[in-house]
């Protein structure tokens, strides 16, 4: 496998995954698994209603008292594209940059990536596809030209030893093409790893995998990039993401992606759910003894926060539940 | 309130996905499935118990009439689900949506093929089961002393008592009893359950002729964690293929724990059409898990249902 260097984000050594070796069926599981909080972007850029910025501020400030050792912060994206990420320079640098704690922002290109540096980033992330038909109608380029625009921004990345995350969309299923080939995914993946990401994330973007799609697909990927560089990011659209993060866990993944307030509908699919909500996730994780970090309780007070903000019910079931056991 | 609608059902509002239906697709047999069950240690096939009609409707504020229920019971016969629990013959004081058992078990079509168990918490409700038609009936056990006495208002050995009774009745009539029992990975009065208590419970409802136990995590708090545990502990006592789980969904837990118990061989799962039914001890928490949801992922994993997903929307 090609070696691109790869820069690893000061506080990732603290947490490279105690991961069990090849888990079975329902063996073994990660000591420890990192959450990677992506509600104030991922979550945000979904919603109908544009957030002021000193609500995002907050929001970021909360999360950032939970535990939660990653939270993507914003999108250096034209705000002509995602208005609601408009205010990326105010919100990078109104937040409070906690010691321990990365604040990721997304970069699409070299000037978003110039930008978000000036704004005071130290970690960033780009995004790929596993089909083509999304890529295009989502950025206007083929999958292949749209690495080649990421090259320029790992190159930049690396010339300013700032650790660079890769996301690949669509790795279940494309709103556009219907079934993805596991194979292509493991492609996608393998070409961003060896580019220079430190940690390639899996998104199943219209939360159409099950837990059968999820084991073809990491089966596939994994023999390209080392599990313990990858991270999954479930949708609960079809409500099946708990259930994909633990076979995902099963298989040795130590990172996972989730929503405060599941935060984020999903585009595809008018009323349905979007990103799997952060509360849910730690609940279960909890529940397996696999450490986070996370305080659920501040998590659960967080998503009231936000929910409140947008005028909006939460969708975490942990939070609506709210009984005390 | 208290339902929330299953996710599919919203997911597939959106028209551009009911045209092309891209997601929803054939049943396993038919579709290219992602692997072959019994590789990955899976069963072939899952028995899907469909329990909205009863414990779903339950636990809706709005009482539905009984044409309607009559309604839906003949609609699910339809999709291929093997067994629909039809109603519960309770007192109506204590359940006013169940107040027209009668008319319901007497109202539906029996198709072939599919069963139609009904609850009877003693042998007066028994008796009235048969005399309206009933062929398979189940009765309520609980693993928490607190709420047997909260919602039966007796201990758990004098409700074992009283299902003994139904029991000797329904062998007499050759007629099969399933077990429940409630609150098997927490109790909304005395917190966490042991899972030796749940196989304590168990057991007692098995050796008394139940041919089925259905393991309820009745306040949906139990994570993959704890129904392996309690699973452990249970199948000690009582084969794997008698044992089913009843997973409420009231902290989005259920498909995984209900994954989780597929894993370890169970191959009976209860579940709700639409996710009806919503949790009377956490208001606006959601409760039963959506039969949708579950049929998607056992379809994803190469489960047979024998059910096609388009008739149970």
């Amino acid at each position: 496998m090609a070696a691109a260097r790869r820069l690893f984000p000061r506080w990732a050594g603290s947490l490279r995954p105690v991961s069990a070796a090849a888990a079975t069926g329902t063996g073994t599981y990660p000591k420890r698994v990192k959450v990677v909080e992506v509600g104030p972007r991922d979550g945000l850029q979904n919603e109908k209603n544009v957030v002021p910025t000193p609500v995002k501020i907050s929001l970021i400030n909360m999360l950032s008292e939970t535990g939660l050792q990653v939270i993507e912060a914003t999108s250096f994206v034209s705000p002509k594209w995602v208005p609601q990420m408009a205010d990326h320079t105010e919100v990078m640098q109104g937040i409070n940059k906690v010691p321990g704690i990365s604040y990721p922002v997304l970069t699409p290109n070299l000037k978003g990536f110039q930008a978000a540096v000036a704004a005071g980033a130290k970690e960033v992330s780009i995004f790929g596809a596993a089909s083509e038909l999304f890529t295009k109608k989502n950025i206007n380029c083929s999958i292949e030209e749209s690495l080649e625009r990421f090259s320029e921004v790992m190159a930049a990345a690396r010339a300013a030893s700032i650790p660079v995350r890769g996301y690949v969309s669509c790795v279940l299923g494309c709103p556009y093409e219907g079934k993805i080939s596991a194979a292509k995914v493991a492609e996608v993946s393998k070409k961003m790893y060896s580019m220079g990401c430190y940690e390639i994330s899996l998104g199943d973007t219209i939360g159409v995998g099950t837990p059968g799609s999820m084991k073809e697909m990491l089966t596939m990927v994994m023999k390209e990039v080392p599990v313990g560089a990858l991270a999954v990011h479930c949708h609960d659209t079809y409500g099946q993401a708990l259930a994909n993060i633990l076979v995902a866990l099963q298989m040795g993944v130590s990172v996972v992606d989730a929503s405060v307030a599941g935060l984020g509908g999903c585009p595809y699919a008018q009323g349905a759910s979007g990103n799997v909500a952060t509360e849910d996730l730690v609940y279960m994780l909890n529940g397996l003894g696999i450490h986070t970090g996370v305080d659920l309780q501040k998590l659960m007070d967080t998503g009231t926060f936000i929910c409140n903000a947008l005028n909006r019910r939460t969708n975490s079931k942990v939070s609506q539940a709210s009984c005390r056991l | 309130m208290g339902t929330v609608p299953s996710a599919l059902k919203q997911c597939l509002s959106h028209q551009h996905l009911l045209r092309e239906p891209l997601w929803i697709g054939e049943p396993p047999a038919a579709a290219h499935a992602a692997q072959e069950p019994q590789a990955s240690g899976l069963p072939e096939y899952i028995k899907i118990v469909e329990v909205g009609p009863r414990d779903g409707l339950q636990n809706e504020k709005v009482i539905v009439p009984t044409d309607i229920k009559i309604e839906l019971i003949n609609r699910l016969s339809k999709t291929g689900l093997p067994v629909v629990e039809v109603t519960s013959f309770v007192s109506s004081k204590w359940v006013p949506q169940m107040a027209d058992h009668k008319e319901v078990m007497r109202g539906i079509e029996r198709h072939p093929g599919v069963q139609y168990p009904v609850l009877t918490p003693n042998l007066q409700g028994f008796h009235s089961a048969i005399a309206a038609g009933a062929t398979e009936v189940s009765v309520f056990g609980a693993a928490s002393e607190s709420f047997s006495k909260m919602n039966i208002n007796c201990s758990i050995e004098e409700s074992i008592e009283k299902f003994e009774e139904v029991a000797k009745s329904a062998r007499n009539m050759n007629i099969p009893v399933r077990g429940y029992v409630s609150c098997a990975l927490g109790c909304p009065y005395e917190g966490n359950i042991t899972p030796a208590k749940v196989a304590e419970v168990s057991k007692h409802l098995y050796s008394m002729g139940c041919y089925e136990i259905s393991l309820g995590d009745t306040i949906g708090v139990g994570t993959p964690g704890s129904m392996k545990k309690m699973l452990e502990a249970v199948m000690k006592e009582i084969p794997l293929s008698a044992l089913a789980v009843h997973c409420h969904d009231t902290y989005g837990q259920a498909l995984a724990n209900i994954l989780t118990a597929i894993q370890m061989g169970v191959s009976v799962v209860d579940s709700s059409v639409s996710g009806l039914g919503g949790c009377p001890y956490a208001k606006g928490a959601t409760g039963n898990v959506a039969t949708e949801d579950v049929i998607y992922m056992l379809n994803g994993l190469g489960i047979n249902t024998l059910d096609h997903i388009f008739h149970l929307l």
